[in-house]
């Protein structure tokens, strides 16, 4: 559909695809590291599951912008071989588990605005970048549902898992923005039909997680602030970094090994 | 060593042969995971959709799907990843869904839980987690018979 005009550079929709292959990496990294730690049984399987859907999606996304780079790097090569700076993720998603509240309400802040990112890109003028949103929105929708659920079940719990949520809300808040803020990749992307303008995700996104706070009687911070510096590389916080050197020290200490 | 190409219908035959390599009761076709067998000159090309971009039994799906065809004595053979249309529990065989209660694991619905419980057939049922021992699994519980089970997840 889209014009020769407006078909976004190599390096652009490279940069797209990365964005969305860290986002799903860095989290899926971080809810593997509740495996074998969660508070029962059932909730260990559940992460473990959500962290394999994540890291699956990742697989497909990355492989992808390989092949668009076309500079013979693979979905692991760009996985593992890459430093803090080349990480192209929200920073919502590299924030530490924390408390179990925390680790769910940084899945809900994420999942909410996953799905709908991920409904828009069923409609993109690139029909492989239609095809992964299109399977991984069933696995984002599967997440949602389960985030929403608890979110409600321990925001609207005991006082103690009340309180733990609206700290856990309170802290990562302040993330949120960055899901919503253009810049020129998104702009590029945009003009060429490829993906949405993050901005137009914002007004459903604050019915769905005001409706959520409501339900679970949490109160959203009023501040607006957001961090930002995450899917455009230029800061991360501190804790990518230290989460590569656990998810990147076999391939770095062994390069190129396998299974 | 293959004189003549066998048909596609000898060739569906083989692939209803091979299991699931985690529900091995039913076959990779009663999933609805293979979508297409052509033949591409004297190339025979399988078109396979995940069933989870995560599911670690899709490298050993395509493993099993190769080793069988080969034992047959297919030599050229492509194996395809389909993406979209997204694989959907609405996919399984009938077939499929009655091996998979005999099983014990209760099959999809649309209604997304369970219909009866695959053990005592009691619809008195609540759901225990949303996940289970594979990511198309949920775990459910019987408040009749009083046991836990897996459901297999509509999606
Ligand atoms: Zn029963």
């Amino acid at each position: 559909m889209s014009t020769s005009q407006t078909e976004p550079n190599k390096g652009e929709l490279f940069e797209f695809l990365c964005r969305m292959g860290d986002n799903t990496l860095v989290l899926g990294h971080r809810v593997s590291e509740w495996c074998g730690h969660a508070p029962v049984l059932e909730e260990d399987i559940a992460l473990a599951n959500t962290a394999l859907d994540l890291i699956g999606q990742t697989t497909l996304w990355l492989d992808l912008a390989g092949k668009v780079e076309d500079a013979g790097r693979d979905a692991d090569r760009l996985a593992f071989h890459r430093d803090v700076w080349d990480f192209r993720n929200l920073l919502l998603v590299e924030q530490p588990n924390g408390d179990f509240g925390q680790t769910i309400m940084r899945q809900f802040l994420f999942d909410a605005w996953h799905l709908s990112q991920l409904t828009a890109l069923m409609e993109s003028s690139d029909a492989q970048i239609a095809a992964i949103a299109e399977k991984s929105s069933k696995e984002a929708t599967y997440h949602l549902e389960r985030a929403t659920d608890t979110v409600i079940g321990l925001g609207d719990g005991t006082d103690e898992s009340h309180r733990r949520m609206q700290n856990a809300l309170d802290l990562l808040w302040p993330y949120v923005g960055e899901m919503f803020v253009a810049d020129a990749v998104d702009e590029a992307m945009v003009a060429a039909g490829i993906a949405p303008d993050p901005a137009s995700l914002r007004p459903a996104y604050d019915t769905l997680v005001n409706d959520v706070f409501t339900a679970a009687t949490l109160t959203k911070p009023q501040d607006d602030f957001g961090h930002r510096g995450g899917k455009s590389g230029k800061r991360h916080s501190e804790h990518l970094g230290h989460m590569l050197t656990q998810m990147q020290w076999l391939q770095r200490a062994y390069p190129d090994a396998t299974w | 060593m293959v004189v003549e190409k066998p048909s596609l219908e000898t060739v569906w035959g083989w692939l209803h042969a091979v299991p699931d390599p985690e529900i091995p009761v039913i076959s990779l076709t009663d999933l609805g995971i293979i979508r297409d067998v052509q033949w591409q000159d004297d190339t025979l090309e399988v078109t396979v959709t995940p069933t989870y971009s995560g599911c670690p039994a899709t490298t050993i799906i395509n493993l099993d799907i190769e080793t069988a065809l080969r034992g047959h004595g297919i030599e050229k053979l492509a194996l395809k990843r389909q993406l979209s249309p997204a694989w959907t529990s609405d996919w399984m065989t009938d077939a499929g869904r009655a091996k998979l209660e005999s099983y014990g694991i209760a099959p999809p619905q649309p209604a997304g839980g369970p219909e009866r419980c695959p053990r005592c057939k009691s619809t008195q049922l609540e759901k225990i987690s949303q996940f289970g021992s594979t990511p198309c699994k949920a775990q459910w519980r019987c408040t009749d018979c009083l046991e836990p089970f897996d459901y297999f997840k509509c999606i």
